[in-house]
């Protein structure tokens, strides 16, 4: 498998990114650098082999339903790019 | 205008339903409705770089009962996956959802239209974290994002498209909603976006396996809107076949004002989600006996308790609907009976004078104060004779306002029926007198004339008096 120039600009329009046209090559060369190293992988025999999804032997870590103080509205805010009657203001979206 | 019957409508309906815990999914933070905006957030929910969730045990089993009573297969193995998309409504810039691995799948219900059962596929429920809430300035040049809804557990149910018309979506959502609000997993208020439903419609030619291509319809606010949404889909995309051209496959917006559903086309409509493991979330083990302790605490369902009604107490199918169409219904009408055995007469003061009175009270069952005891007494003092049914409909008020028993509110407001022929009769003399034309225009033949007396009697008894008694001696009289 290898990567396009056509996948790096899905994936970087994705990401909203935007991206130059010598970035976009210089991004196809090291994505397909790094892909050409995890093949490597392929070389193992997984057979019988269950999918890994993590790596810790540990299961059901759960908390009680018991609420906690949130923060207060102050330091919410505080990484807000603008605010209006305590809510995050933002550019414009659209329906 | 296009033949609607010539094509075979296919509905899938996608419902998200809010998990009533006290806190959210992965973190401490309340998730009571109405707070002030952004006081019910931490740096968990607000997606601040290093935290970590932790799950929140109860809505598991929330979803696992709601997967239950569903009918569904509950997973021995179940995880969290990113899914990651762009909006000011999601400040980690991804969802945690559940993609490979629901919690449940394989489910069904039964739901009935026109008088016949049919059986609805469920694909899956799965787990997830509720989203921000977005309002748009006015002349559009901005977007407030309030946080305290980010977080809230939600299970969201995917229907196989087994669902044939509008009538059979909106029959789909007040089961689901009947059985969740009997699991009590959810106060299930649409009004306060509980629950939520988006719709998946395509249409085919009668006899035609292949599925035609289907719309996304969003925004459907209300039962009734689901099916107005729906109606109003079927016809556009009928016609959009009957002119050879295709349908688009598109998400639509239903605006409930203009009565028509809007393309969304413009927004970015990418479903490349790119879902992966999250890893900051163990993996969920199942076990068989986790499973059964949480199936122990499913109360008896809708379904089994319709079915109960009409056996053991005779009621008619569309009473025995009505009544276990919610939880608190059938609870009072269970209760009720511990005091009468008149099971179509407690039925009959619910579905007529309850559920009239909330319904033009615009109120809930939870907003009164009528138990079972009293209306099941209330009907006991009826059988015996000792309140009349006009004066029965005071002291059912007067229940529903006060909560006090039947036999409390009659002795505080005298109203016990006057049964003593003595006492009406003297009234009877009394009123006869009084109206010597009527007496004559009923002697004369005019049956309506003794309309009037009776009338005139009840009056002189402000309404206390049997009827039944009065009618006999006022006739007994005139004779």
């Amino acid at each position: 498998m290898s990567i396009t120039l056509k996948d790096v600009e899905h994936v970087a329009n994705l990401a909203r990114l935007e991206l130059s046209e010598q970035e976009k090559e210089q991004f196809t060369d090291q994505l397909n650098a790094i892909l050409k190293y995890a093949e490597k992988l392929n070389s193992l025999d997984t057979e019988g082999v269950a999918p890994t999804s993590h790596v810790l032997p540990i299961t059901n870590v759960m908390r009680e339903d018991v609420t906690k103080e949130s923060l207060p509205i102050e330091k919410v805010l505080l990484n807000a790019p603008d605010e209006e009657d305590g809510q995050i203001k933002v550019p414009a979206v659209l329906e | 205008m296009s033949e609607a019957n010539k094509y075979e409508t296919v509905v899938g309906l996608e419902v998200h339903v809010e998990l009533h815990t006290n806190s959210k999914i992965f973190c401490g933070c309340s998730t009571a409705f109405g707070a002030p905006a952004n006081t019910h957030t931490c740096p968990v929910c607000l997606g601040h770089p290093g935290v970590l969730p932790v799950l929140n045990k109860q809505a598991v089993e929330y979803a696992m009962k709601a997967a239950m009573a569903l009918n569904c297969q509950i997973a021995d193995i179940s995880k969290f996956d990113r899914k990651n998309y762009f909006y000011p409504d999601s400040p980690k810039a991804y969802q945690i959802s559940q993609f490979d691995q629901p919690i449940g799948e394989h489910g069904w219900i039964d739901i009935e239209v026109n008088g016949e059962t049919k059986r609805i596929g469920i694909t899956r429920l799965h787990l997830e974290e509720d989203a921000g809430k977005l309002t748009h300035v006015d002349g559009g040049y901005a977007s407030l994002v309030d946080f305290n809804r980010v977080g809230t557990p939600l299970v969201e149910i995917v229907s196989e498209p087994d669902i044939r018309t509008p009538e059979e979506a909106k029959a789909y959502l007040e089961k689901l909603k009947a059985i969740m609000l009997y699991c009590e997993v959810s106060d299930v208020k649409m009004e306060e976006g509980s629950l939520r439903c988006d719709a998946n419609i395509s249409l085919r030619p009668y006899g035609q396996e292949k599925l035609g291509t289907r719309a996304e319809l969003k925004n459907m606010n209300s039962f009734r809107g689901v099916q107005r949404g729906l109606e109003y889909e079927q016809l556009r995309q009928a016609e959009v076949l009957d002119s050879g051209e295709k349908v688009v496959q598109e998400t639509r917006r239903w605006d409930e004002a203009q009565g028509k559903t809007i393309s969304m086309r413009g927004k970015e409509e990418s479903h490349d989600y790119r879902y992966f493991p999250d890893p900051d979330l163990v993996q969920l083990h199942i076990s068989q006996e986790w499973k059964e302790s949480v199936r122990a605490s499913i109360p008896e369902l809708p379904d089994s308790r319709k079915a109960r009604y009409t056996t053991d107490y005779g009621l008619p199918s569309y009473d025995a609907e009505v009544i276990t169409s919610s939880k608190k219904l059938a609870d009072l009408f269970e209760e009720s009976l511990a005091h009468t055995k008149d099971a179509k007469t407690v039925s009959n003061w619910i579905m007529g004078d309850l559920l009239g009175y909330l319904n033009a009270n615009n109120q809930e069952l939870a907003d009164v104060l009528i138990t079972g005891q009293g209306l099941g007494e209330m009907i006991g003092l009826l059988e015996k004779g000792t309140i009349s049914n006009k004066i029965a409909k005071t002291v059912f008020k007067a229940m529903l306002e006060s909560g006090k028993l039947p036999q409390q509110i009659v002795e505080e407001q005298g109203l016990v029926q006057i049964s003593d022929e003595g006492a009406i009769l003297a009234i009877v003399d009394q009123i006869i007198q009084a109206n010597p034309q009527s007496v004559e225009d009923f002697r004369a033949g005019k049956e309506k004339a003794i309309g009037f007396l009776v009338g005139q009697i009840m009056k002189e008894t402000k309404g206390k008096a049997n009827p039944g008694l009065v009618n006999k001696l006022l006739l007994d009289r005139l004779k």
